[in-house]
């Protein structure tokens, strides 16, 4: 029961990284209609910039947190500028293999930034937990779990109360009938790339407490794509809905397929995101609050 | 008809493979050309100024190009002719590589002690059959048409972009069965060694004659490469103008229309998955035999990624694209290479690309990355019709000149 309840609350704390990724990559297909699998560089390069603040300049972690969103959010900006802005109206599966393309450039550059060894964060939460009902519970995890409640309720509220969100959500609704309102639709655009980058940072920065940042964090930056599409492209529920069903089904899975299950190999537990995955396709196919596509010949 | 080159007057005539005499010859001269080179004929580019001849690993990196086109033409019939993103290209070519290394290569063993008897015993490490290249080759071909007809009911439920993503959990998951099942792969790490190119006991890997022509062992899996290139490059052209090329081309323009005009979608996309997963095993099987040595670990993303980068930059839903695309990207380390090493007046312009893995700012094989990323953006910007359109622009260039109209 114990084991299971450790799994249990190890899930939760990897979910809210999963959607802090999948929350990106929501709002931006929301918004624009891209299909952006360039968010795991962006969580890559966004943690860098914290690392390289909190440690290498060596100022302290809060400061680092907030420089390191101003120069992801900078980072999503541009990257919408150059290589976005001129694929507006195109196929979406051209805009999508660009932002492969994207991923590519951007994993690399960061990557090498980063070099090979295992960055520090420089967080305050380090190795640290409580023990409760004889659970270990990191600080790193409660931090996930506080902060993504908070950033998700800013966010809600930004959307629902404020002018730009009130711009984004209609930008969303239709592009042009927003632009004919006066809604500036490029500043929606270069918002959403702003803050997807943004939530990406979080996502390398919660990765990387405690135990460190190193080039692994692209591979777990990767399983939050499968969660986008359990939850449904364009679904924030869904994406946090998603998060919580795969990192849970990934923590009991490397929790009890090393004792019950060996035949299915070492590592098993990396795949069952996707597997999720499959098996939400194979009976919903747009995901579990996705809209269905309904279209004109 | 003989004045207008470009008029085509009946149905015939505009879905030929030649549109015309001039297209033949010009074909006929490439051939030459490349067969020339494979000899280990010197080609004068600029008369005088450079030449060009395959020597030494540029022979062995033309012969990775050679089997990395059949590749790119297969991503292109699913990706290019239907529409159809394909991110597990890196899983079909897995398949087909290492069903060609177990039926085509040798058995694996090792001496280890029997802790019951005390006596040493032979332990298969990797199983082998070594089969003959007639078996192994179309076998990698089908067993990697055969998940790829396992996977296309999938895609024929899935809509576009909920596609990419499948196919790209295809690729973790092959990766993984490809690390697990190390009686067949060998393991992450060791890996095996991979199917014999011997067509029925003649040796492609081996020097030696060939109607009293001496040839090295790359030349020969070269012109191997270049015959197999030539009868599924037509095979995929001929796709392509058939009744289920036009069927393709129907559902990548809009798939509800053509399922309207009585296209059975599922059909089709599964003919088009099929095909393209078994120009994947060929291409798979043959890219690693003729390194020799295969590894689990090699069947990534970033193999997919590479092969995108090859229909992209040569251009989408053409056959002659695919090739030139994938003789690019094959050559682009070489290119970097050199890129690397170039110096201008006495500055070195690309002074950020080391050599060593550690020093400079990139090294040769992350310059590589940012390239393959880097053309794919630039190619879907700039041009998307990739080095195809490059080519048509420059000859209707040249065929108005010097008249810009």
């Amino acid at each position: 029961m114990t084991q299971f309840l450790q799994a249990l609350v190890n899930g939760v704390s990897l979910a809210g990284i999963y959607a802090l990724v999948a929350l990106g990559f929501v709002i931006i297909y929301k918004s624009t209609q891209v299909l952006n699998f360039a968010q795991p560089a962006l969580l890559l390069l966004g943690g860098y910039w914290v690392v390289y603040v909190a440690t290498i300049l060596g100022w302290p972690f809060w400061i680092a947190i907030l420089v390191g969103a101003g120069l992801a959010a900078l980072t999503g900006v541009i990257v919408e500028r150059t290589t976005l802005r001129p694929m507006v109206g195109k196929p979406v599966f051209a805009v999508a293999i660009l932002t492969i393309g994207l991923n590519t450039v951007i994993t690399v550059v960061a990557l090498d930034l980063m070099g090979v060894e295992i960055r520090q964060m420089g967080d305050p939460w380090g190795l640290k937990f409580v023990k409760f009902a004889g659970l270990n519970i990191a600080h790193r995890q409660i931090a996930v779990i506080v902060t993504v409640v908070l950033l998700v309720g800013m966010l809600l509220a930004f959307f629902k109360y404020s002018r730009m969100g009130l711009a984004m959500r209609a930008t969303a609704f239709d592009q042009e009938v927003a632009l004919t309102q006066g809604v500036s639709v490029s500043t929606v655009f270069a918002m959403s790339w702003g803050i997807a980058a943004v939530l990406a940072m979080f996502g390398g920065v919660f990765l990387g407490s405690g135990v460190g940042f190193d080039r692994s964090a692209a591979v777990v930056a990767l399983k939050a794509l499968p969660v986008v599409v359990v939850g449904g492209l364009d679904s924030i529920a869904g994406a946090i809905v998603g998060a919580l069903m795969v990192a849970i089904a990934e923590t009991l899975a490397a929790t009890y397929q090393p004792q019950y299950a060996t035949f299915l190999g070492r590592g098993f537990s990396q795949l069952v995101p996707y597997l999720v995955m499959f098996l939400v396709l194979l009976f919903r196919p747009y995901g579990l609050f996705g809209t269905k596509e309904i279209e004109r010949v | 008809m003989r004045l207008r080159p470009g008029l085509v007057a009946d149905y015939r005539s505009d879905v030929a493979i030649f549109r015309s005499n001039v297209q033949r010859f010009w074909f006929a001269v490439l051939l030459v050309a490349v067969v020339l080179l494979g000899l280990g004929g010197t080609l004068p580019l600029i008369p005088g100024l450079v030449d060009f001849s395959l020597t030494g690993d540029l022979l062995l990196i033309a012969v990775s190009a050679v089997f990395a086109s059949i590749g790119a033409i297969g991503l292109n019939i699913v990706t290019g002719f239907a529409g159809q993103v394909s991110l597990g290209h890196a899983f079909f070519l897995g398949l087909g590589a290492f069903t060609g290394a177990v039926l085509g290569g040798s058995e694996v063993t090792r001496q280890v002690v029997d802790l019951s008897t005390g006596q040493f015993v032979e332990k298969t490490l990797v199983v082998g059959y070594q089969l003959d290249l007639s078996i192994w080759l179309p076998a990698a071909g089908l067993v990697a048409a055969l998940a790829g007809l396992i996977v296309a009911p999938v895609a024929f439920r899935l809509r576009g972009l909920y596609l990419a993503f499948v196919t790209l959990g295809l690729v973790f998951i092959g990766d993984h069965l490809f690390r697990e099942a190390s009686i067949l792969t060998g393991g992450v790490g060791v890996g095996r060694p991979t199917g014999v190119p011997s067509l029925f006991g003649f040796r492609f890997d081996q020097d030696g004659e060939f109607f009293g022509i001496f040839l090295e062992k790359e030349q020969k899996l070269f012109f191997l490469g270049l015959v197999l290139l030539i009868v599924l490059g037509f095979v995929a052209k001929n796709l392509a103008r058939s009744r289920v090329g036009r069927a393709l081309a129907a559902i990548r323009d809009r798939d509800i229309a053509a399922e309207m005009m009585g296209i059975p979608l599922a059909r089709y996309k599964m003919i088009a998955f099929v095909v393209s997963s078994f120009y994947a095993g060929v291409a798979g099987a043959l890219l690693y035999s003729a390194i020799g040595h295969l590894e689990p670990g090699t069947f990534n993303l970033l193999l997919s990624i590479e092969f995108i980068a090859m229909v992209l930059i040569g251009g989408v839903s053409t056959v002659s694209g695919s090739i030139m695309g994938a003789v690019f990207i094959t050559f682009l380390p070489k290119m970097v290479k050199w890129l690397a090493g170039i110096t201008v007046f006495g500055l070195d312009p690309f002074f950020f690309i080391s050599d060593s893995p550690a020093g400079g700012f990139v090294n040769l094989p992350q310059m590589e990355l940012i390239l393959f990323g880097g053309l794919i953006v630039v190619f879907l910007i700039l041009e998307p019709l990739g080095l195809y359109g490059i080519w048509i622009r420059i000859r209707n260039y040249w065929k108005a000149w010097p008249f810009s109209y």
